[in-house]
């Protein structure tokens, strides 16, 4: 049975929006067996992408109640590219919903940074926090990487959290249930390997598979896991298998060692990663056979300014011969524009989308095609909801593909 | 013999058992205008949860799946009730919300290993103290 204080009872027994939110709360800490809520210092909204009706009405009746976030709050990505309307082929009274749905999660006071990279636009809580956070990708960092404390909080829980400013008492939030119980051990793979951006994303869709909600410590990436490879890493091991928190042993917050990842307890099962492993996960995030791709698109998570660099080192100045998505922030479209850095990009061909992805809303030509990314994320959830078939590559094939109209592949790294 | 589950959401509820053969996530898995399970890779692929008591052996934790029964429950296209081998608080939360917005919802048990195990009727009928009794088919002409 789930205790509520006071001040929550008292909330929770009132009418209005922010009754609603409490009550949501609470119900939902009784079904998960939480003894009772705890305060959070920040939520992240996923519950802002349009699925359907109901989740507009439902966030409309908060904005009615007079509810407001408590707690600094962000958006992730909605159906529309608020930044350019043509993006998005959704129509008629659909598109109507998702843009309201939008505007009621503004008017409950969230930020609207519409981005699944909100700890890349100034939303880092700190080592130790309480926060309620949704989007798989977006938990996985802010638990692993930023060592704040989140479960995987799903549409309206979410939302409901950040208006209560409460959560409830159980999973992540505690910190025994935090602790590495398996050593997943890459010290075997080439440094080479090790220290190539294709191999993250590879490596978390194995990863995900392999551990699914069992937490593991990766021993043997110290020195070379940056944050866009953890970014890219963690996205495609949640959407793989659920992975909500993983350590990295000196580099993660709460892994300064494998020991300290492992609690000073004995460790269940220790894995030894060959690249053999790793590269069959590469070629299972392929669907495609052939050399024809008919798209190319990059960016989940949303690209930060430096993997635009990174696109724009790769492009050399050359047009592509196929469409290119790269979709990110509009935190850091501010930043392309400030640096004179998107003209060139767009001038060479490639369609920067903000505010939402190709695989949450009709982007994409509507054709049985084949897409080229170098995501871990995108390849997984692009046959289901795009209808296209994939290629998964490096950043670089991705690039050289694009410039050939076909599929190039460069040798070497994997074996 | 009578099963007995813990209620997790009350209610009485009775139809045709549609137990899945795998976890499912509703969210890319079940169709939320339908309720049809869109899944390629489901065993129960084609099957139509509207209107079942829905016998979940797990669900895969996607944390938009709320919205996916939130929204069937709108348009009347929910599980009759539904019986849970584990709880799932995501999912859970989208009855929860309905409950909120004043919309008719299903109940929903939660079934210990053995009982779930021993679902084997045809049709069944939650009762509101959390029993379950078999029924006959015949009520039932239209079997999803």
């Amino acid at each position: 049975m789930t205790i509520l204080d006071a001040f929550e009872r008292r909330i929770a027994e009132d009418e209005g929006g922010a009754a609603v939110a409490m009550r949501i709360v609470a119900e939902s800490a009784r079904l998960l067996g939480a003894p009772k809520l705890i305060p959070i210092a920040s939520a992240h909204i996923d519950g802002c992408l349009y699925h359907g009706d109901s989740g507009t009405l439902f966030a409309e009746k908060l904005v009615a109640g007079a509810a407001r976030v408590q707690v600094p709050t962000t958006l992730n990505v909605g159906a529309l590219d608020l930044l350019r309307a043509s993006t998005v082929k959704l129509a008629g009274e659909k598109r109507a919903m998702a843009r309201r749905l939008m505007a009621a999660y503004e008017a409950l006071g969230c930020r609207p940074t519409w981005t699944c990279a909100p700890y890349q636009a100034g939303h880092r809580p700190a080592a130790g926090e309480d926060v309620a956070w949704g989007e798989s990708n977006a938990v996985a960092f802010c638990n692993s990487v930023l060592g704040a404390r989140t479960n995987r909080y799903g549409d309206f829980l979410d939302i409901a959290c950040a208006i209560s400013g409460r959560a409830p008492l159980f999973g992540l939030h505690i910190p025994a249930n935090r602790r590495a119980r398996v050593i997943v051990d890459v010290t075997g793979l080439s440094a080479h390997l090790r220290d190539s951006d294709v191999f993250y994303p590879a490596f978390g869709s194995w990863y995900g598979k392999a551990l699914g909600e069992t937490i593991g410590v990766i021993d043997g990436l110290s020195g070379v896991a940056g944050e866009d490879r953890l970014k890219a890493f963690g996205a495609a091991a949640a959407a793989s298998g659920a992975v909500a928190l993983f350590h990295v042993a000196g580099v993660t917050p709460e892994a300064a060692d494998v020991a300290a990842a492992l609690g000073a307890e004995p460790a269940e099962e220790r894995i030894v990663v060959t690249s053999a492993m790793i590269a069959s996960a590469r070629d299972d995030l392929s669907t495609a056979e052939g050399d024809r791709i008919d798209a190319v698109a990059i960016g989940s998570p949303h690209l930060s300014f430096a993997e635009f660099e990174a696109l724009a080192a790769a492009l050399g100045g050359r047009r592509l011969a196929v469409p290119f998505y790269a979709c990110t922030g509009r935190h850091v479209v501010r930043a392309l524009d400030e640096a004179g850095r998107r003209t060139p990009l767009e001038a060479a061909g490639i369609t920067i989308v903000a505010d939402t992805c190709v695989v949450v809303t009709p982007i994409l030509a509507e054709i049985a095609g084949v897409l080229m990314t170098n995501s871990g994320k995108f390849a997984h959830y692009a046959p289901g909801n795009t209808g296209y078939s994939v290629q998964f590559g490096s950043l670089e094939e991705c690039v050289e593909s694009a410039v050939a109209g076909k599929l190039v592949r460069e040798g070497g790294l994997w074996n | 013999m009578e099963l007995r589950g813990e209620i997790l959401l009350p209610g009485a509820a009775e139809g045709p058992l549609l137990r899945l053969r795998a976890p499912i996530s509703f969210w890319g898995g079940v169709d939320p205008a339908s309720g049809k399970i869109v899944d390629v890779r489901h065993p129960d692929h084609g099957r139509c949860v509207a209107g079942t008591m829905l016998a979940l052996p797990g669900t895969i934790g996607s944390s938009s799946s709320s919205s996916v029964l939130l929204e069937l429950t709108r348009r009347g296209m929910a599980p009759a009730g539904m019986l849970l081998a584990e709880v799932d608080a995501i999912l859970l939360v989208g009855l929860v919300v309905a409950h909120e917005m004043g919309w008719p919802f299903c109940p929903a048990l939660r079934l210990d290993a053995k009982t779930f195990a021993a679902l084997d009727q045809v049709a069944c009928r939650i009762r509101v103290d959390g029993t379950i009794e078999a029924l006959s088919l015949g009520s039932f002409s239209a079997m999803p």
